[in-house]
């Protein structure tokens, strides 16, 4: 018992009396038991909750053809119709912008982190860095664009700038986990291929990646979905079109979260409460399908050392 | 570092580099070479990198050199990269660049914001850190932080009260009480609590969820009423700070649990055993063996989720009810009130003249450094706890096992 007891530098020091009345210890096992069940229960409530009042409210429009391809176009709060076509597309070409900027960039900078940089104090400071980034509220890095996009370079609100910011947001995900990867893979692979002599820039984009190939897809996805459900640098840096605008560089966008937020306070109007529910959903599937698909790549492509 | 015959080193293309034995100059070119953005950083690496880049060409176009200091590598690991390619060149600086751009747009996230809200700061004619008023712009711009402040953090600490033992509950299921069988399906159900976007999380929470918690609310402020932080102001407002915080709490659950699941499943199973062994019960084990080893990583886990709920924005927005200007300022968790990331999005639409917007982006800015210090402290936290944070299984074993023999 004092060996346990030893081995625990975290622990203050008491050491647990073993030898009570087991009526009692066996009583604080069960509570505790109980008490674990309830905690689970309770954050599962939730999650339940949510998807299914966002289901119940939203799916019949889903239902229809027209959700899918017809835009909102000259549709008034209390019309019924029209679709979220404009939305979906947006936010798409939005998060396909925003991947373009943030994998290269992620991937590179694992690839410095793990091949180049291991255990210098640089990769260090760099590895740091990327902790902060991951913790950037995503408001900050709307305002930082901000700042720079249209306060500095004097340029209008658009997509691309929405994109800019979720670059911040997305990087620290995919980098994180392409080094995860990048690290589980075996030296003798980057051995076997020295000892051929390929070059090492070589053996790392031709043995290093593809080998870790499906973990970066599962942080490219992560990443992705991370991205897709926010609301923050849609609000500061692009308008909300009702119309369909497929240029990332000229005009207001559509996007699913500011398709909410433009009818979430008309939410006693019905058509407008279908809409908002609706493109909630929209948005659910689409981070909830990224999620699964990111989990099924991881599943199917783990690393196996021999 | 300059080539041993003195030459400057030819700017050879990929093709003829192919057919040559690597050459020594390429190797010093190489590490003076391209990392742009990197400055004073990239020189260590440089030094780290040259220590033992020479010795390797030695041995590989077979030219044997006496006196040549051939360290071996600390970690008794060959490295047999970086033979001087034009390729390898680009690569590695492009590698190094991405790693600098990194350090690059954290620093200019500070510099531009800090830049731009130093004018404004100048103009404001009252205290930016101890008033409450907000009016900026205008001719006599008066703004001052202390009312966000205090509600971004009030709020965000009651989520992380609130979350985190849900959390660790929530994690030891996971680890120690699910059966194998329904262990991942339970993880992934909480890890999807994390998809769910943030402005879902606001329009449920203040449609179906704030009406629920309105007895709690009564309830708590019946009891503990004669405290002012729980004095509830009359009417039936349901977008107050606490409604806003369990919210927060069930976003960063997701989080907290997730790295506190890491960490107890890490536990050395020779401390869990060695319990067992003991006569302790399933919740003794996780008293004397999981929890100390975890504590840290906890606490950790903690800190990030409370970065999270400081910066959370949408949400926040949607529930939270803007007081009335003419209302007198209420320190209550049962009023409303207006966090950083609120007012900014809130009033997006005001970013008209470059003081008003300079308002914001020092309030921003404010927001900013306190994620960042609390995403440090959870960082550092980590780092320097216990031996096991890296290498959890090794040491600890290690260690057990001299405890058990002595």
């Amino acid at each position: 018992m004092t060996a346990i007891a030893e081995n625990r530098p975290a622990y203050d020091g008491k050491v647990l009396d073993l030898t009570g009345k087991s009526g009692a210890r066996a009583f604080k096992n069960t509570l505790a038991t109980v008490l674990i069940v309830l905690a689970f229960v309770v954050a599962m409530i939730p999650l339940l909750w949510i998807l299914f009042t966002v289901i119940s409210k939203g799916y019949h429009l889903l239902l229809s053809a027209d959700w899918w391809s017809q835009s909102q176009r000259g549709i008034t709060v209390r019309r019924e119709g029209g679709g979220a076509y404009h939305a979906i597309m947006g936010t798409l070409i939005m998060a396909l912008i925003t991947a373009v900027i943030a994998v290269p960039i992620a991937i590179l900078g694992a690839v410095y982190l793990v091949e180049y940089g291991k255990g210098t104090r640089a990769a260090k400071v760099v590895s740091f860095m990327i902790d902060i980034l991951t913790g950037v509220p995503s408001i900050v890095a709307a305002l930082f664009v901000y700042a720079v996009w249209i306060t500095v370079f004097g340029f209008n609100r658009v997509g691309f700038a929405v994109s800019l910011s979720l670059v911040l947001l997305m990087l620290p995900v995919v980098l994180r986990s392409t080094e995860e990867m990048l690290k589980l893979v075996p030296d003798e692979l980057r051995e076997a291929s020295y000892a051929l002599g390929v070059p090492k820039w070589k053996t790392i984009l031709k043995v290093v990646v593809p080998t870790a190939f499906g973990g970066i897809v599962t942080g490219v996805m992560l990443g992705l979905a991370r991205v897709m459900g926010e609301t923050a640098p849609l609000l500061i840096l692009v308008g909300y079109s009702k119309n369909i605008n497929l240029n990332p560089f000229d005009g207001f966008m559509g996007a699913l979260p500011t398709m909410i937020n433009q009818d979430r306070t008309e939410l006693a109007l019905q058509p407008a409460a279908d809409r908002v529910w609706a493109a909630a959903l929209t948005l659910i599937l689409l981070v909830l399908v990224l999620n699964l698909l990111a989990r099924l790549v991881a599943r199917f492509s783990t690393i196996k050392s021999k | 570092m300059s080539s041993p015959d003195g030459t400057a080193p030819p700017d050879r293309p990929d093709g003829t580099a192919d057919q040559e034995a690597p050459r020594i100059e390429d190797l010093v070119q190489e590490d003076a070479g391209p990392a742009p953005q990197f400055g004073g950083l990239a020189s260590e690496h440089a030094d780290h990198e040259a220590a033992q880049e020479p010795a390797e060409v030695m041995t590989e176009s077979g030219v044997e050199r006496a006196g040549t200091a051939t360290a071996p590598d600390p970690d008794g690991k060959l490295e047999l990269g970086a033979v001087g390619h034009l390729g390898d060149r680009l690569f590695g600086g492009l590698a190094r660049g991405s790693g600098g751009l990194v350090v690059l747009i954290v620093a200019f996230v500070g510099i531009f914001l800090l830049a731009l809200a130093i004018p404004a700061l100048a103009d404001d004619k009252s205290n930016f850190l101890f008033s409450r008023i907000w009016e900026p712009g205008g001719d006599d711009p008066r703004f001052g932080i202390a009312a966000l402040f205090y509600t971004t953090v009030v709020s965000s600490i009651i989520a992380m009260i609130i979350a985190v033992p849900i959390a660790i509950g929530v994690a030891l299921f996971v680890t120690y009480y699910a059966p194998k069988r329904l262990a991942a399906p339970v993880a992934h159900a909480v890890d999807l609590l994390a998809a769910v976007p943030s402005i879902v999380y606001g329009l449920w929470g203040i449609l179906f969820f704030a009406p629920i918690l309105r007895p709690v609310i009564d309830g708590i402020s019946t009891a503990l009423g004669w405290i002012p932080l729980f004095d509830k102001p009359p009417g039936d407002n349901v977008g107050v700070v606490f409604t806003a915080s369990v919210v927060l709490a069930i976003m960063i659950l997701p989080v907290v649990t997730a790295i506190s699941r890491e960490i107890f499943a890490q536990t050395p199973i020779s401390h869990r055993e060695g319990a067992l062994a003991l006569g302790a019960t399933r919740w003794e084990m996780i008293r004397l063996s999981v929890l100390p080893y975890g504590r840290s990583g906890v606490v950790s886990a903690s800190m990030l989720g409370l970065g999270r709920a400081l910066g959370e924005t949408v949400a926040v927005l949607i529930i939270l009810s803007v007081p009335n200007g003419n209302d007198p300022w209420n320190s209550s968790i049962f009023a409303g009130g207006e966090t950083f990331a609120s007012k900014i999005a809130n009033n997006a639409a005001e970013f008209d003249s470059p003081e008003k917007t300079g308002a914001y982006i020092a309030a921003g800015l404010v927001l900013f450094v306190v994620t960042f210090l609390v995403n440090s402290a959870a960082r550092i936290i980590v780092d320097r706890s216990t031996p096991g944070a890296k290498r959890p299984r090794r040491n600890r074993r290690a260690g057990a096992a001299e405890g058990a023999s002595a």
